[in-house]
Order: structure tokens, then sequence, then C-alpha cells
């Protein structure tokens, strides 16, 4: 039944804010200049949007709040939030709704002031572990880290390895937020935060904004830019809490990206370009392993030696991630737009040459929510 | 100290769960229809989603399944262990181990719960097995 949304929709416009440079301007204000960025990218009246999906940190009636903004009466809205994976997760609604004509024309949208503006946040359940004060979101992610270390031998060095790799390529990328030059070194000698995960182990906190537009594949040709079409998604969870996952070496991302590769018809060895949500080090690690570009256990090595940086077996975070590009918080939106970006050919330096399949994974929560997507080029339908 | 689910106005599973504790008290649920030991508290088994959860006693004993530590500036109350431990009944809970050097505590350490305080109030924690028995 799902594998009928195999290549059913097509991102036809993405935008992207600065990533720095944006003080004074709140949340709706930065989304904003990402949407309009986007229906310009698309060549589309905003009034042609019916579709809103969208979901933030500071507030909760986030697609009313968007269809308000933009002065839209839209057909179909979704707001789900599962935390920084959500816009991957919203792009498999989307893709639902458009195949079942619920709207026509998807909007799925961002904006954040993480780095500049005030922080709120809509209150949390009481849970158990709060008398523990866990330094979320670092402690979950830095036990995972060293689970990992206990079972696979995986080195401090090899987590520093990973943000090597993305600063390398954020090295290529002009919009990426650092792009001073880092060594390992650098990043193992950086300030503890929480053990074993030291302060260049973990993503930035920036303002930035994202959108894209997706509409029906058979509509695709009919917009400017070169369309990129979903092939295949995978949606899981398997835990909230940290306390409650099964397995921390092993994430749901397994069981979302083996769905997501079983609706494309492809495998990890067919992806010529990857962008895994990496809020800390230790996730780009466990996701390569999760989605099956290497054996469990060997993410570690897997990134060494700069296999994963420009120049490497695997391109992976090609606009340097959210280790060195951006991170506002939720960062799949930006994940699947680097893909967009790499497919269509626009990526400049770090163009991956002739780049026809991205695999995408987004990460919510504490590792919670995985869903990985897989986007091709025309030719890959 | 069962609940008694036809009666509205008793305490949820989880206020239950931390008046136990302030009481000096450490125990978890487990379900009558399939015999899980179930935590965090929950109206519902996970495993096999009957209602019937009963409050009982826990052996104390545990495994460190991970462990970290939280830098913390010593004005601020200086560094502190965070660890998932695995309980012998089953499930995993959060909590710190509190006589050993935060940073030496290790996975597979073996480790026993107590009642303690952090910052002032009553919380499961656990200590280095060696060092001292079940203490509720
Ligand atoms: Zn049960």
């Amino acid at each position: 039944m799902v594998a009928s949304l195999r290549g059913s929709a097509a991102v036809v416009g993405v935008g992207l804010t600065e990533f720095t440079g944006l003080p004074g301007m709140n949340h709706m204000e930065i989304m904003a200049r990402a949407v309009e960025r986007a229906i310009l990218d698309a060549g589309i009246q905003k009034n042609e949007i019916d579709g809103i999906f969208s979901a933030n940190f500071v507030e909760l009636l986030t697609p009313l709040t968007v269809a308000e903004y933009f002065g839209l009466n839209p057909t179909y809205m979704d707001g789900t939030n599962t935390g920084g994976s959500v816009f991957v997760n919203s792009m498999q609604s989307a893709a639902a709704a458009l195949h079942l004509g619920l709207c026509n024309v998807a909007l799925i949208c961002y904006g954040s002031n993480s780095a500049t503006g005030p922080f709120t946040h809509p209150p949390a359940m009481h849970t158990v572990e709060d008398i523990y004060k866990p330094r979320n979101p670092i402690t979950p992610y830095a036990l995972a880290a060293a689970r990992h270390m206990h079972e696979y031998g995986t080195t401090k060095e090899q987590l520093a390895e990973v943000a090597v790799s993305a600063r390398k390529w954020a090295q290529l990328n002009p919009a990426a937020t650092m792009r001073d030059p880092l060594t390992v070194e650098d990043v193992m000698t950086a300030r503890m935060i929480v053990d074993p995960l030291g302060l260049l182990d973990c993503c930035l906190v920036s303002d930035g904004g994202a959108a894209m537009i997706m509409v029906r594949s058979d509509r695709a040709k009919d917009f400017p830019k070169k369309p990129v079409y979903m092939l295949g998604v995978g949606s899981r969870t398997d835990h909230n809490l940290i306390s409650a996952m099964p397995n921390l070496c092993v994430t749901p991302a397994k069981a979302a990206a083996a769905a997501a590769f079983a609706m494309a018809g492809v495998t990890p060895a067919d992806i010529d370009v990857v962008e895994l949500y990496d809020a800390f080090t230790i996730n780009t690690i466990l996701f390569l392993e999760d989605m099956g570009f290497c054996q469990k256990g060997e993410g570690g090595h897997f990134v060494s030696n700069g296999n994963i940086a420009p120049g490497g077996s695997l391109p992976v975070n090609t606009n340097g991630g959210g280790l060195s590009c951006v991170h506002p918080g939720m960062y799949g939106m930006f994940l699947m737009i680097e893909a967009v970006q790499q497919l269509r050919g626009e990526c400049g330096e770090r163009q991956v040459d002739g780049a026809k399949l991205a695999a995408c994974n987004g990460n919510g929560g504490f590792l919670a929510s995985q869903v990985t997507a897989i986007f091709g080029t025309e030719d890959t339908l | 100290m069962d609940k008694n689910k036809s009666d509205t106005g008793q305490p949820g599973p989880l206020q239950v769960f931390e008046d136990h504790v302030s009481q000096g008290e450490f125990r978890i649920q487990q379900c009558k229809d399939c015999g899980s030991h179930v935590f965090y508290p929950r109206y519902l088994c996970n495993h096999c989603g009957s209602s019937e959860l009963k409050w009982v006693e826990v052996s104390g004993r545990g495994i460190v399944y991970s462990t970290s530590v939280v830098r913390r500036k010593p004005e601020r109350g200086g560094d502190y262990n965070i660890a998932l431990i695995d309980l012998e009944e089953g499930p995993r809970m959060m909590s710190r181990v509190m006589d050993v050097d935060p940073d030496q505590v290790t996975i597979g350490m073996a480790v026993s719960a107590h009642i303690g305080l952090i910052d002032d109030k009553p919380a499961v924690v656990f200590y280095n097995k060696e060092q001292g028995d079940k203490e509720w």
C-alpha cells in the first residue's frame, strides 16, 4: 500500500534564510523570509498553497499561526511535533495528503531565533527523570556515546573525525556558520560538557528559517526548477525518555531506513549523498550504521581517515551539518533542502558530481523519532 | 498499596511512586496479567496493555548500563553523575551513582538502590555495590 507513494510527490521549491545576522526577528519573521524564497523558487503565488505542515519548539498551534500569518485558508494542516525530525515526517504526511488530494500545494516551513531570541518552551510533562537533572538534550546523547564506546570500542578520536569532516564540508559552503579550520585534536581537547561529549561534539545553536514546497509528481515539471522526487520514506520511534530506549546503540533509524529503502527500491550502496541529523557527533556514527552504510559497530572506523569528508568514499552532511552549518533547534528541514539542492546540482564547490540519489535521516527527541527519506532525480523514477 | 481503579480521586501511578520514595520506599509496578515489571509507573502495562498493575518491592540490585558526567562549575555544585541502571527485575531507570567519583562510574558496575537526597528532595539513587546494602 505505502509503495504507491514512491515517486508520487516532488519538491519544486526550497528557501533558506541566512543563519546569522537575524537579531530582532522573531521565529515567524524568520520563517516568512524562508517562505518568500521558497515561493519565488517554485514560481507560485502564495495563495496556491493549500497544505500547511509546520512545527517548532516555542508555540503549540503552529499551523494556525502560519495560516494566519501568510493569509492562507488551507484545506489540510499538520502540526505534528516529533522534535527535530519533524519536517522529514511532515514530508511523509505531505506526500500522503497530496496523493489523496487533500491538498495540492504543500508548504513545509520552519523558523527559529534560537541564537538571538528569548528562550521559551511550552511546559513539558513531569517525568521520573527530572529529579536527576540530566542536561538535556546533551546527556541522552552522551549516554548513547558512552555505551557505543563500551560495546564497540568507538573512540573520542572517531567522534572527533565526524566534527572535522562536517567542518571540511562547511568550508566549501559559503552559507555555513563555522568555516575556520578544525583538527581532531581541537575537538578532543575542547571543554567537556557531558562526558564523553565535549563542546565541539555538540551542534551549533543558530537562528534560521527553511521552507519547502511539494506537489504531486504529475505537475512537477510545470515549475521552473528541476523537480526532486520523493522515492521512499519511513518513520519510526521506540521511546521518548532516554531511559526507555531499548538499546542505546540501535536507533529507530534502522527500521525507518529499511522502510524507506524498501519503498524506494534502492540500497545504501546506490546512494550518492547522505544528509544525517548530526546534533552530536555520535549521531552520524549511529545513523550510518543503522541505515546500513556500514555494519553495526563499525561506524567509528567508517568515519575515520576522511571517509565522509570531501574526497572521501561517501559524502555525508555536505552543507556542514548541524555541527558546522546551522542548527536552529529542529534541523530536519535543512538536511532535506541540502539533499534537494545537491540533486538539482546547485551546490557549487561542495557539489557531489552527478548526484542522483540522496538519503536523509531526521532525528527527533533523544534519538527517539527517526525519519528516513530517499530523494531522487527524474531518471531515478 | 494497590491502587483501586474503581475509585476516582486517587493519586495516579506516578504520584504513588513518588509518595513511596518520600516515605523511604522504592517500589515499582508488576503486571498481574503478563508478569512483567513496569517502570516508569504507568496506568497500563507497556508490555501487554493490562491495567492490572500492582506495586512490588524490588531487590534494589542493578547494573550500570551507561554513564555520563554533567560538568558543572564547583560554585554551582560541581560535576555529577547521570547513569542508566538496569534493575534486576528488568526495567531500566535513570539515576545517579553517588559514592564513586562521577567519572569513575563504569558500565557494567554493580550498584544498589538507596533513598537519597538530590537538592534536598528524596530520590532513588545508587551506590557501588561493595559499599553498602539495600537501605530502604
Ligand atoms: Zn502486562
